[in-house]
C-alpha cells in the first residue's frame, strides 16, 4: 500500500527494506513481522468487504415482511457465508495477526517473533482456509448450516458445506501457530529487564489469547474432522439415527467457540488498555488488576461454554452451574472496565480520532457485556434465546468490541506503521457516522428480540416491520461510515502526510521509542528496560 | 535472555524451539481429547455393546504394535544421547531402526483393518447398522482414532526422515540437535498416544 518512503535520518525502514525482492514478492516472501502484520492486515480487509456486502444483503433483505430480494435458501447462504466469513477469516485472527503481528516483538523490544518462518507459514495457511471457504460457494451451492455447523444438520444438508469446514479447520492451525509463536516470543525474547510486570497490556492481552488459541483450537479443529467422517463416510458420531449424540457436537463446538470469544476480545481488551493511557496522559489504574483479569478471562472463559445450550437439553445442575460460572466471568471484564474509567479520571484528555474510538468502545462494550448477562440468565434465556436479542448482543460485543477497537488501534498505530498520518478530520466524521449507524443498526434488535422476532429467519411478522425499517437504515448509515473510515485510511497510507515523528501521540510504550516507520529489526540495540510502562511525568 | 542475544546474529535459540515443540504437542493432545470424551461418553452410553466389541480385536496384535512402539521410542531417545557423543554412525543408525519399527507399525495396522474390512467391518458399512448402535459407535471411534493416529506416525516418519538427512550432512551435530531432541519429543506423543489407545480398545472388555 504504501510505496517508498524516503526519509533523511539516514537508515532504511522495513517498507524500503524489500530484500532483494521485486514487487508482490517483497511481501509474500518476507518473514519480517511488519510486513507479515500488513499481509494479514490486507487479506482481512478484502474478506471484510464481502462480509459487510452479505451483512447488507440480509438487511434489504429484512427491510420488509416477506421475501424481499432473496428467499429462504439464499438468505440461510448468506448468513452462514457471513457468518464463517467474519468469524474465521477477521475476528478470531483479528487483532492478533495485524497488530499482534507488528507490534509485540517491538513492544517487547524484539527484532522478530521466535519463529519468523513459521510466521510466513501461518498466513499463507490462513490464505489456504480462505481459498477453502471460497470453494464452498460453488458445486452444489454454499453451506446454510449457519457458522456453528451444527449436527445433524451439517451432515444432511445437500449444500457444499464441507469445504467451509474444512476452511475453518485450516483457519484453525493458522490460528494455533500464530498463537504458539506469540507464547513462546514473549517467553524467550523480552528485553532484558523487561519482567513480567513491566510488560505493556498489550502483549499481555495476546499472551492470554495465545493459550486460549493453542488449548482451545485443537478441540474445534478435531470436531470438524469429525463431522467431515460422518459426512465422507457416515461414521454416526452425531447422527441419532446411528446412536451417536447431536448434543455431544454442540458440547465440543462451543468448548473452543466459547474461548474463542475470548480470542477476540482479549486482544480488543489490550488494545483498548494502550490508547487510554496514552490520550489520558496518565499511567494506566491497576496494572497489575488488568493483568490479572486477563488471566482470569482467559481461564474462567474455558468452562463457560454451557451457556450457548440452555434450551438443548441439559441437567439443572450442569444449567445452574454454567449460568454462575457466566456470571463470573463477568467480573473480570467489568473490573477493566472500571480501571479504563479511572485512568481517565483526573487525567489531561485529549479527544484525539484513536480516543474516540476506545472511549466509544467502552460504551459499546458495555451495553454488549450486560445484555450478555441477561442471556446468562437462565430464566430470561429460555424466552431470548435464538431470537434478534442474541444477534445484537453478539454484534455488540464481537464487531462493537473488537471492531472498535481495531478501528482504534489502526488509527492509533496508523503513523507508526506507514509513516504518514491520517487526515484527521474525515476520521472524525467517519467514526461518528460509523458509531451512530451501529447503534441504529443493532439496538432495534434487542427489541426486536424481546418482542418475539425469532433469528435466521428471511421472513418475520408485520408488527416487526417499524424496528427492522430502522435497523436497516442504520445498517446503511454505518455502512457509509465505514467508506469514509477505509477510503481515508487508503488514501491516507498512500498520499497522507509524511511523518517521521517518533512519537506523535505521547505514548510510554517501546514502538514510541523507534523511528517511523520501523527498520527492518526494528532495534539496533536490544532496549534494557528499568522501569515500569506507562509512567508519565 | 542472555543466550537470546548473544545468538540474535544467527537467530538460533534452542529452548524457544523446545518450548515450542511442547506447546505443539498440548495441542495435540488436545486433538485426540475430544475424541477421548467422545469415547467416553459413549462408553458409558452403550457399556455393554463396547464390552463385545472390544473384544473383536486382536490383543495380539495389538500387543505386538504397543511393543513395537515402545522399542522405537527407546531408539530415538538412544539417538539423542548417541548424537551428543559425536557417534553419528550409532546416531543415523537408531534413527533408521526407529523408521523401520514405524514401518512395521503400519504394516500390521494395514492387516488388522484389512481384516475388519473382509469380515465387513468399516465406518457406516452395512453390518456395522445391523450390529446396532453400540458397535457402530465402537468401530467409527476405532477406526477413526487408529486412523488419526496412524496419520501422525506417518508425519512422524517424515520428520525423522528429514532429520536423518540432516544428521547425514552433518547440519546437526553434537552441539546443534534440537530437531532430533524436538523429532524425538514429537515421536513420543505419538508413543504416548497409542499407550492411551491400546487399553481403551483392546484391553478393556
Amino acid at each position: 500500500m504504501s510505496s517508498n518512503n524516503t526519509n533523511h535520518t539516514g537508515y532504511k525502514s522495513y517498507l524500503e527494506e524489500d530484500g532483494g525482492r521485486k514487487g508482490i514478492f517483497k511481501w509474500i516472501l518476507s518473514t519480517d513481522h511488519k510486513r507479515i502484520g500488513l499481509l494479514y492486515l490486507y487479506a482481512m480487509m478484502g474478506w471484510f468487504i464481502v462480509g459487510v456486502v452479505l451483512g447488507l444483503l440480509m438487511k434489504l433483505e429484512l427491510i420488509a415482511p416477506g421475501k424481499t430480494i432473496m428467499g429462504p435458501q439464499a438468505y440461510n447462504a448468506t448468513f452462514t457465508v457471513h457468518g464463517v466469513i467474519m468469524i474465521f477469516l477477521i475476528v478470531i485472527p483479528g487483532l492478533p495477526a495485524v497488530f499482534g503481528n507488528f507490534m509485540l516483538p517491538i513492544q517487547i523490544g524484539a527484532k522478530d517473533v521466535a519463529f519468523p518462518r513459521l510466521n510466513l507459514f501461518s498466513w499463507y495457511i490462513y490464505v489456504l482456509g480462505g481459498i477453502l471457504v471460497i470453494i464452498s460457494l460453488f458445486g452444489n451451492g454454499p453451506p446454510d448450516t449457519g457458522w456453528t455447523f451444527y449436527a445433524p444438520y451439517s451432515f444432511k444438508t445437500g449444500t457444499n458445506m464441507l469445504p467451509a469446514a474444512l476452511g475453518a479447520f485450516v483457519l484453525g492451525f493458522s490460528s494455533i501457530l500464530t498463537g504458539l509463536n506469540f507464547i513462546v516470543t514473549i517467553h524467550r525474547m523480552r528485553a532484558p529487564g523487561m519482567t513480567w510486570f513491566k510488560m505493556p497490556l498489550f502483549p499481555w492481552s495476546l499472551y492470554g489469547t495465545a493459550w486460549i488459541q493453542l488449548l482451545a483450537t485443537p478441540v474445534i479443529g478435531i470436531t470438524l474432522l469429525m463431522v467431515a467422517g460422518e459426512r465422507i463416510l457416515g461414521i454416526g458420531f452425531f447422527d441419532p439415527a446411528k446412536g451417536g449424540d447431536p448434543l455431544l457436537y454442540q458440547h465440543l463446538f462451543w468448548i473452543y467457540s466459547h474461548p474463542a470469544v475470548y480470542i477476540m476480545i482479549l486482544p480488543a481488551m489490550g488494545a483498548i488498555s494502550e490508547i487510554i493511557p496514552t490520550f489520558s496522559k496518565k499511567t494506566i489504574f491497576g496494572y497489575k488488576a488488568i493483568v490479572i483479569s486477563t488471566l482470569a478471562i482467559a481461564f474462567v472463559g474455558y468452562f463457560v461454554w454451557g451457556h450457548h445450550m440452555y434450551t438443548s437439553g441439559m441437567s439443572g445442575a450442569a444449567l445452574w452451574a454454567f449460568s454462575l460460572l457466566t456470571f463470573i466471568v463477568a467480573i473480570p471484564s467489568a473490573i477493566k472496565v472500571f480501571n479504563w474509567i479511572s485512568t481517565m479520571h483526573q487525567g489531561s484528555i485529549s479527544t484525539e480520532i484513536p480516543f474516540l474510538w476506545a472511549a466509544s468502545f467502552i460504551f459499546i462494550f458495555m451495553i454488549g457485556g450486560l445484555t450478555g448477562l441477561v442471556l446468562g440468565s437462565l430464566a430470561v434465556d429460555v424466552h431470548l434465546h435464538d431470537t434478534a436479542f442474541v444477534v445484537a448482543h453478539f454484534h455488540f460485543i464481537v464487531f462493537g468490541g473488537v471492531g472498535f477497537a481495531f478501528f482504534g488501534a489502526m488509527h492509533y498505530w496508523f503513523p507508526k506503521i506507514f509513516g504518514r498520518m491520517f487526515d484527521k478530520s474525515w476520521a472524525k466524521t467517519g467514526w461518528i457516522t460509523f458509531s451512530i449507524g451501529f447503534v441504529t443498526l443493532y439496538g432495534p434488535m434487542f427489541y426486536l428480540g424481546i418482542m418475539g422476532m425469532p433469528r435466521r429467519y428471511f421472513d418475520y411478522l408485520d408488527e416487526f416491520h417499524g424496528p427492522n425499517i430502522i435497523s436497516t437504515m442504520g445498517a446503511l448509515v454505518m455502512i457509509a461510515g465505514f467508506l469514509i473510515i477505509l477510503i481515508n485510511l487508503i488514501k491516507s497510507a498512500r498520499h497522507g502526510e509524511k511523518t517521521t515523528e517518533m512519537n506523535p501521540w505521547g505514548g510510554t510504550n517501546l514502538e514510541w521509542q523507534i523511528p517511523t516507520p520501523p527498520p527492518l529489526e526494528n532495534f539496533d540495540e536490544i532496549p534494557v528496560i528499568d522501569k515500569a510502562t506507562y509512567k508519565y511525568d | 535472555m542472555s543466550e537470546t542475544i548473544a545468538h540474535h546474529n544467527e537467530h538460533r535459540d534452542d529452548e524457544a524451539s523446545k518450548l515450542g515443540m511442547w506447546l505443539f504437542i498440548f495441542t495435540e493432545l488436545l486433538l485426540f481429547g475430544g475424541l477421548f470424551v467422545t469415547y467416553a461418553v459413549y462408553r458409558h452410553g452403550h457399556p455393554q455393546a463396547f464390552h463385545l466389541a472390544a473384544e473383536q480385536l486382536d490383543v495380539v496384535v495389538g500387543t505386538i504394535n504397543t511393543v513395537i512402539l515402545l522399542i522405537s521410542s527407546m531408539t530415538i531417545a538412544m539417538s539423542t544421547t548417541a548424537i551428543q557423543k559425536k557417534d553419528k554412525r550409532t546416531t543415523l543408525l537408531l534413527i533408521a531402526i526407529t523408521l523401520v519399527l514405524a514401518l512395521v507399525f503400519l504394516v500390521n495396522k494395514y492387516f488388522e483393518w484389512s481384516a475388519k474390512i473382509g469380515h465387513g467391518i468399516w465406518p457406516g458399512s452395512p453390518l456395522l447398522e445391523e450390529l446396532g448402535r453400540g458397535d457402530t459407535l465402537f468401530f467409527g471411534l476405532y477406526f477413526f482414532m487408529t486412523g488419526l493416529h496412524a496419520f501422525h506416525i506417518i508425519v512422524g516418519m517424515v520428520l525423522l526422515t528429514v532429520v536423518f538427512v540432516r544428521v547425514q550432512k552433518e547440519k546437526l551435530t553434537f552441539d546443534n540437535f534440537q530437531l532430533l531432541e524436538n523429532g524425538g519429543l514429537y515421536w513420543h506423543l505419538v508413543d504416548l498416544i497409542w499407550i492411551f489407545l491400546f487399553p481403551l480398545f483392546y484391553l478393556i472388555t
